[in-house]
């Protein structure tokens, strides 16, 4: 059974102008439809990622499960205990008011776990010391230690991160990513793991989703995806991975951007930038069959 | 020889004594060359950049070393000069292209407005050679959007509107600091091979600042690898990515994540890069670094010099 | 520094009024109407003495007392009331956001001082007459309060909006924290800092208020003169010689206003971490 599912989940921004402005102009209101119909299962003791550019609505999605939002229609079902989360931004993310240990402490009090501040501080890597030090006298990898202090005070089942190292430095993110594969094995934790990064991605993740314009495009073993990308954004963003290796390989040159969400394409929202879309494509949203939502790879064309 | 870097020595003087955040720092670029410029936050890539282009912010200051654009020294140029030189022959290209475009005049204005200060140009000129710019950035239908303003463009679209700005001139130098940082992925691919389309073409040397390591080795033909305001090696990306010399550049590249590769853990260098005013006597590294021995913590490397393929470390000093 | 010794010596004069000044003046059994109008300079009356024989030194002590006193209050309710509506507003968003800045606008087209004079006189008139005096001074602080609300509430709710969607805002609330608790314990710390810094400047701009009041005649009854009554009653005087009756109080009070106004921007230097 799936520790977290999720069923047709969509969620819609109102973007409407004020209203008088509206009323003045005769104006409807907009919409800008975030997320759009997401049907995902996360496995006990996996690392599920969810990779997209900007505006692929992947961290509507993370708060879309953990309720920072409620979803518009569809539905989000957790048979876990409890979950928590971990963000971004390390500067933004912890109250610079408070001591570490406060903000530590404070899922403790709230959630009634029983844990000890310096115990967590010790299972990040930092010291019990720095319990009495204040987020501003840390490093931004170090603020992310705490970060994940916090979550596991809450004694989480699953962990949403949101793009959880993408603000660091290189060798800091090789120190967080492999902090989080370790807690993983010890505390057999479940990630949901949002980020940009496609190589970050295929270093923690089991399972992986590709998501575009609030759709999940593909889903795939991290094995299978890497090596067999079937969607054709999916191949996209492979291929524009930088090439560490220097293999020479050849890169084709990717066209076009991400649309405007508030304006999204007719059918299939990545045809205007799909080397293989036809007149179906443009016209009929593809349903997600077997792991893709792809029309050219549902009829085998490609 | 573009552009020739020499014992650069840059120094922050403050209360609480001088902050030295770059230390001896040499490099080259030559025409039509792509030079990269890898290092973490705070490890002086970015103040390079600024002191080549005289703009560092006070009291930050040059103490020491030259700098030489076509066999012309322009550190120690009067700042009046050094405006002409920078528009003329020096394009910059900073992370967010937001802020580098005016928002309240079309871009066609901007790229007309550059290249009449620094171009004998009469308007009409200037506006089919702005429309010629716009084009050779990739920009699709360049009449249409000559005058838009640059809120209507995409972030790809702006970085490469700045691109058109800074090479607006003929520059024989670009400098482009983490140009890509703000982009997404695929957008990213387009900016890299624009770059290299320049450099290739136009024969432009450029002087490409990113954290990105993919970047470099998708665009450079070397590479310079900055650490606690020193260069700690440098040489052709090959073999520098292939068979990294010194110990940083080995952790840094154990660290970066790789696709393909099965779940496991990373490479680590454990610790921080010092802050400016904590730099550890001997070789700056030394605190973190797995193979130190006793001269690392004494004595300091010797800076490296220009062209050579080296790394500031004792493993590899000549006997 | 010069700044600094001068307040703080006005503050203190102010607040130890009781033990520096050489007479009460609130105290009818040490009043002597022979000692009427003595000039400024007089054996005992340093500053002259007023049409009650109060010496006018002791006077101006007391009544920058009750001006500072009705200064502070004031600003502490206007502080509390805007706060909390800034908070709940910034925070709640929506209709709630709007229903509490049409009203602070609404109050803006109007000036202060009028907001004052309008609660003042409600409240007036709703209570019985024996009332009156004893809660003159709370019903001044209330309408010295009402009438200021409004730029704690704009300034904090301008603030809360940008914390609010601070990650560690979020952080809190997936722990499941309530939004009073968040509100509070969070987002408050946050946005006080600016907000501690009007107050300062406000408080000279309540004590002013409240001199306009009492100056009118419906702030401060002139048996607890403050330094606008003291002006007021000065005034009656001002034609027929007696100068200084309302020369002194209304120096004193242009001094303990700067004095504070001093203080505010020294304040607001200290708390700028770009400045230190």
């Amino acid at each position: 059974m799936p520790l977290l599912s999720l069923r047709g989940v969509s969620r819609d921004f109102d973007v409407s102008r004020p209203w008088l402005d509206r009323a003045l102009e005769h104006e409807p209101r907009r919409f800008l439809r975030a997320v759009d119909g997401v049907d995902l299962d996360v496995n006990p003791g996996e690392t599920l990622a969810l990779v997209g550019e900007s505006g692929s609505g992947k961290s509507t999605l993370a708060r879309l499960i953990v309720g920072l939002y409620a979803p518009t229609s569809g539905a989000v079902s957790f048979s876990g205990r409890r979950m928590q989360m971990i963000f971004q931004d390390p500067y933004a993310s912890l109250n610079p008011r408070w001591r570490v240990r406060d903000i530590i402490a404070e899922p403790m009090r709230v959630l009634q776990t029983k844990k000890e501040v310096s115990d967590l501080l010790r299972q990040v890597g930092l010291a019990p010391e720095d319990a009495e030090r204040y987020p501003h006298e840390f490093s931004g990898g170090q603020r992310q230690r705490v970060s994940i202090a916090r979550a596991l005070a809450g004694e989480p089942d699953l962990l949403v991160c949101d793009e959880p190292t993408s603000a660091l430095d290189v060798s800091v993110q090789a120190q967080i990513l492999n902090l989080m594969i370790d807690l993983q094995r010890r505390l057999g934790l479940t990630y949901v793991f949002i980020s940009h990064n496609l190589a970050v991605v295929s270093q923690v993740a089991d399972r992986v989703g590709v998501m575009y314009l609030g759709r999940i495009v593909e889903v795939a073993s991290a094995k299978a995806l890497f090596s067999h990308p079937r969607h054709p954004y999916t191949r996209m963003l492979l291929d524009a991975v930088p090439d560490l290796e220097l293999s020479g390989r050849p890169r084709t040159p990717v066209a076009g951007e991400v649309p405007n969400p508030l304006d999204p394409p007719p059918g299939c929202p990545f045809n205007p930038r799909c080397p293989h879309a036809n007149e179906r494509c443009r016209t009929e949203k593809p349903a997600f069959i077997d792991g893709v939502a792809c029309h050219a790879v549902a009829e085998g064309r490609i | 020889m573009t552009l020739e870097v020499k014992g650069l020595k840059v120094e922050f003087p403050s209360r609480r004594g001088t902050l030295t955040a770059l230390d001896d720092v040499s490099f080259s670029i030559q025409r039509g060359e792509v030079l990269g410029v890898v290092g973490e936050s705070g490890a002086g890539k970015s103040l390079t950049g600024l002191a080549i282009i005289g703009l560092l912010e006070p009291p930050g200051r040059i103490a020491a070393g030259e700098i030489w654009l076509e066999g012309r020294r322009i550190d120690n140029l009067p700042p009046e000069e050094m405006r002409r030189v920078r528009g003329r022959r020096i394009g910059v290209v900073f992370q967010d292209p937001l802020t580098s475009l005016n928002p309240l005049f079309t871009i066609g204005q901007q790229l007309e407005e550059t290249i009449l200060t620094h171009l004998p140009l009469g308007r009409a000129a200037a506006r089919d050679r702005a429309l010629s710019l716009l084009s050779e950035v990739g920009i699709p239908a360049p009449e249409a959007r000559y005058d838009s303003y640059p809120h209507q463009f995409s972030g790809g679209m702006r970085q490469r509107v700045v691109i058109a700005l800074a090479i607006a001139a003929e520059p024989v130098l670009l400098i482009a600091d983490e140009p890509t940082t703000a982009l997404d992925v695929s957008i990213q691919a387009q900016i890299i091979e624009l770059l290299k389309r320049l450099a290739r073409e136009r024969g432009t040397a450029v002087m490409l600042i990113t954290h990105d390591m993919g970047v470099i080795a998708e665009t450079s033909q070397r590479v310079a690898v900055m650490y606690a305001g020193r260069v700690v090696e440098i040489g052709p990306v090959h073999e520098v990515i292939r068979a990294p010399l010194h110990p940083y550049t080995a952790g840094l590249m154990g660290s970066i994540p790789k696709i393909g590769i099965e779940k496991k853990r990373l490479v680590q260098i454990d610790g921080a890069m010092p802050r400016l005013n904590a730099i550890p006597p001997g070789c700056a590294f030394n605190p973190r670094c797995p193979k130190r021995f006793d001269r690392c913590l004494a004595e300091r490397p010797d800076p490296l010099a220009v062209g050579a393929r080296a790394a500031a470390c004792w493993l590899h000093a000549a006997p | 520094m010069v700044a600094a010794t001068l307040t703080l010596l006005c503050i203190a004069g102010a607040l130890f009024a009781p033990w520096i000044a050489p007479q009460n003046p609130f105290d009818p059994a040490s009043l002597n109407l022979n000692e009427a109008f003595h000039r400024p300079g007089s054996p005992g009356y340093p500053l002259g003495s007023d049409d009650q024989g109060r010496d006018l030194f002791s006077t101006i002590l007391y009544g920058a007392r009750i001006s500072l006193g009705v200064g502070l209050a004031s600003v502490l309710f206007a502080l509390l009331l805007g706060v909390s509506l800034g908070l709940v507003s910034g925070y709640a968003g929506g209709r709630i956001d709007a229903f509490i800045m049409r009203v602070a606008d609404v109050q803006l087209s109007f000036p202060a001082i009028l907001i004052a004079l309008l609660v003042d006189g409600v409240a007036r008139v709703s209570l019985p007459g024996v009332v009156q005096g004893s809660i003159a001074i709370p019903v001044l602080i209330l309408s010295i309060g009402v009438s200021g609300w409004v730029q704690y509430a704009r300034t904090v709710r301008g603030l809360t909006l940008v914390e609010r969607e601070k990650e560690y805002v979020q952080a809190a609330r997936v722990i499941g924290r309530r939004p009073l608790a968040i509100m509070v314990a969070h987002v408050l710390p946050n946005v006080l800092g600016p907000v501690l810094v009007i107050a300062t400047i406000h408080i000279a701009t309540a004590i002013i208020t409240e001199a306009t009041l009492s100056f009118l005649g419906v702030g401060v009854p002139p048996t607890e003169p403050s330094l606008g009554t003291l002006i007021r009653v000065g005034n009656d005087f001002l034609f027929s010689g007696e100068w200084w009756i309302a020369l002194f109080p209304g120096c004193a009070l242009v001094i303990l206003v700067l004095s504070i106004n001093l203080l505010g921007d020294w304040l607001r230097d200290a708390l700028n971490p770009k400045l230190r």
